[in-house]
């Protein structure tokens, strides 16, 4: 059984078909890409899945347990996190603060306990602290830990969310383009990133994106979505020689 | 507080994680309370009021930083839940001969439930839309203090307390009352501190600054906006209570909808969503209009004028000075005196070689 599995899932707005029945499965450990044109319904997609929006028909299961109609903080507390296209990071906050907030669902403290901060609360909160450090020493952003997020370049900002996400150690990441508008450098340290998470903790990864490269690189399997529609699904190589998916997406040029 | 912060390498989170990681800092803010705690000794009962009530206003504009600078959420009825605390005390003091030390727990008890209660509207919408519900909050308040008569007694909604004793040691005058506020103001301050800087703090940040990313990393927006009006009602409902042991009157004139304005008007002055800014901003908002008085009564007297002669025009200039200040204030420094006071410490961190 798959870890993840979108069963026929729909979704409009207005008049527009953002999904229509799309089906995807998803293996534990699996580095999965959604490719397609703009306004094809990825982000749609990944938005069901963590409860942003709620599909007019279909189910979404993590491990056998239904999603489909859950709050986002419980699709959170099930073990799904994401990363947006948009940075949404905290920018007032600074960077410990915003990998501290991705403890949140593992952490009980409450008002009484955060007021006094002392003995057990002080304690869960040095606790996630060094949680949250191993997670900073991974992504190699050490010396920026103590700045306000804001302030900070574009790529490290994505960084910085991919650790957000980590810090929920989700059993499955969600990752809405984590390389656009990076320079080569960033996209190859990203590419490092979503493989070594993927190889030393297993955890799923649902990728957007459109760099064709990373994408034929680092997934294992590949799905097309097209208006609404799954037109594809297979290894990269089969994605890449499906005359649907280039007429739809990829251009006769690219593969030549 | 006046410290450099250089020249500490923490070795453990512990120390790293400490409210004042700096030994230095530790040391100012002690030193900080033992000059609080001897101030009585330096200023005669006038100067003491003056004082008192800069603490009552702080404890209530850190309530509401926490519900407005750090959660985001506009509030235009901290007045009114000012107000359900005062009373909540005063029924208990004047009716129950309860003591001060429960009156003061319980106000902030009331108007926490209260607070939330009219935070409900929160989940559905936000900003402007946000603020004028809270309006609504602070008219039905008030309402209901004036008509009801169990609750507000009468013509005048006006409740005597007595004197608040503590085991016997009558709080009688403006020293002894600076010893009610004080602590009173150092476990406001030093709670509001530790709450902001962990878990339910740093989720009320989240709301503030992306309400979506903060939902889908698994913070429960609902419960917390709803945490938060209780956690501000809270902190004004025991600075309502405090004022109403201080005048030994509860008076729905004193926490009026011009109170909420000001209130704002400290947290934003002083800065929001920052603790130290908002005792910056009431110490501001309080003493301003005590000083201009002084300030434009000396330059008249230098011109001849005595008090009486021009006490209209003193009243007109001092209303037309204070709101041309907050107006200059706000374009000079629209962050508040909490980054006018990082931008001093900044420039001294190297002083005196700034290259």
């Amino acid at each position: 059984m798959a870890q993840l599995e979108i069963r026929e899932v729909s979704k409009h707005f207005g008049g527009v078909q953002a999904l229509l029945r799309v089906s995807v499965d998803v293996p534990k450990g699996e580095i999965l890409s959604v490719i397609g044109p703009n306004g094809a319904g990825k982000t749609t997609l990944v938005n069901c899945v963590n409860g942003v929006f709620h599909p007019e028909a279909g189910r979404i299961l993590l491990d056998g347990t239904d999603l489909t109609h859950l709050s986002p903080p419980r699709i959170a507390a099930l073990g799904i996190a994401r990363t947006f296209q948009n940075i949404a990071l905290f920018r007032g906050m600074t960077v410990l603060d915003n990998l501290m907030l991705g403890r949140h669902i593992h952490m009980k403290n409450g008002v009484f306990r955060s007021v006094l901060y002392w003995g057990p609360g002080r304690k869960e909160e040095i606790a996630h602290r060094e949680v949250v450090e191993d997670i900073i020493d991974f992504l190699e952003i050490e010396a920026i830990r103590k700045q306000v997020v804001g302030s900070l370049p574009y790529g490290l900002q994505k960084r910085v969310e991919l650790g957000r996400a980590l810090a929920l150690h989700p059993k499955i990441l969600l990752l809405d383009e984590p390389m656009g508008g990076m320079n080569i450098e960033e996209k190859e340290d990203m590419a490092r990133f979503i493989l070594d998470v993927n190889d030393e903790w297993g955890t799923t990864i649902v990728l957007i994106e459109h760099d064709m490269g990373v994408v034929m690189d680092i997934s294992q399997r590949v799905v097309v979505l097209d208006l609404g529609t799954k037109i594809a699904e297979g290894t990269p190589k089969e994605v890449k020689n499906n005359p649907l998916v280039i007429k739809a997406y990829l251009g006769a040029k690219a593969v030549a | 507080m006046i410290n450099r912060e250089c020249g500490v390498f923490q070795t453990t989170y512990r120390g790293d994680m400490a409210l004042y990681p700096v030994p230095l800092a530790k040391a100012s803010y002690g030193l900080l309370l033992l000059v609080l705690l001897a101030l009585p000794l330096a200023a005669d009962s006038h100067k003491m009021a003056i004082i008192n009530l800069i603490g009552l206003a702080s404890v209530g504009a850190i309530g509401l930083n926490i519900l407005t600078g750090y959660t985001g959420q506009v509030s235009l009825g901290h007045g009114a839940f000012m107000m359900v605390g005062s009373y909540t005390a005063a029924i208990l003091s004047a009716r129950y001969g309860m003591p001060f030390w429960i009156g003061l727990p319980a106000g902030g008890a009331v108007a926490a439930a209260v607070g939330a209660f009219f935070g409900i509207p929160s989940l559905r919408i936000k900003g402007l839309y946000l603020a004028i519900a809270t309006l609504a909050a602070q008219f039905i308040i008030e309402w209901c203090i004036n008509h009801i008569t169990w609750i507000g007694g009468g013509a005048q909604s006006s409740i005597y307390v007595p004197t608040p004793t503590f085991f016997g040691w009558e709080i009688n005058n403006e020293y002894r009352r600076y010893f009610l506020v004080l602590p009173v103001c150092v476990l406001a301050y030093v709670a509001a501190q530790n709450l902001v800087r962990s878990r339910v703090g740093r989720a009320f940040i989240a709301i503030r600054d992306r309400d979506v990313a903060a939902e889908i990393i698994g913070v429960d927006i609902f419960k917390y906006k709803l945490l938060s009006f209780a956690v501000s009602s809270f902190y004004a409902g025991v600075a309502g209570a405090l004022w109403t042991y201080y005048l030994k009157i509860a008076n729905y004139e004193h926490f009026i909808l011009s109170t909420s304005i000001s209130y704002l008007a400290m947290i934003i002055i002083g800065g929001l969503g920052s603790v130290l800014g908002s005792v910056f901003g009431a110490v501001f908002i309080t003493l301003l209009p005590i000083v201009l008085v002084y300030v434009v009564e000396g330059i008249a007297r230098l011109f001849g004028f005595t008090y009486f002669t021009i006490a209209d025009f003193l009243a007109n200039l001092r209303l037309i000075i204070y709101g041309g200040l907050i107006i200059l204030f706000l374009a000079i420094e629209p962050e508040g005196l909490y980054r006018m006071w990082g931008s001093i410490k900044r420039y001294f961190r190297l002083w005196p070689f700034s290259y």
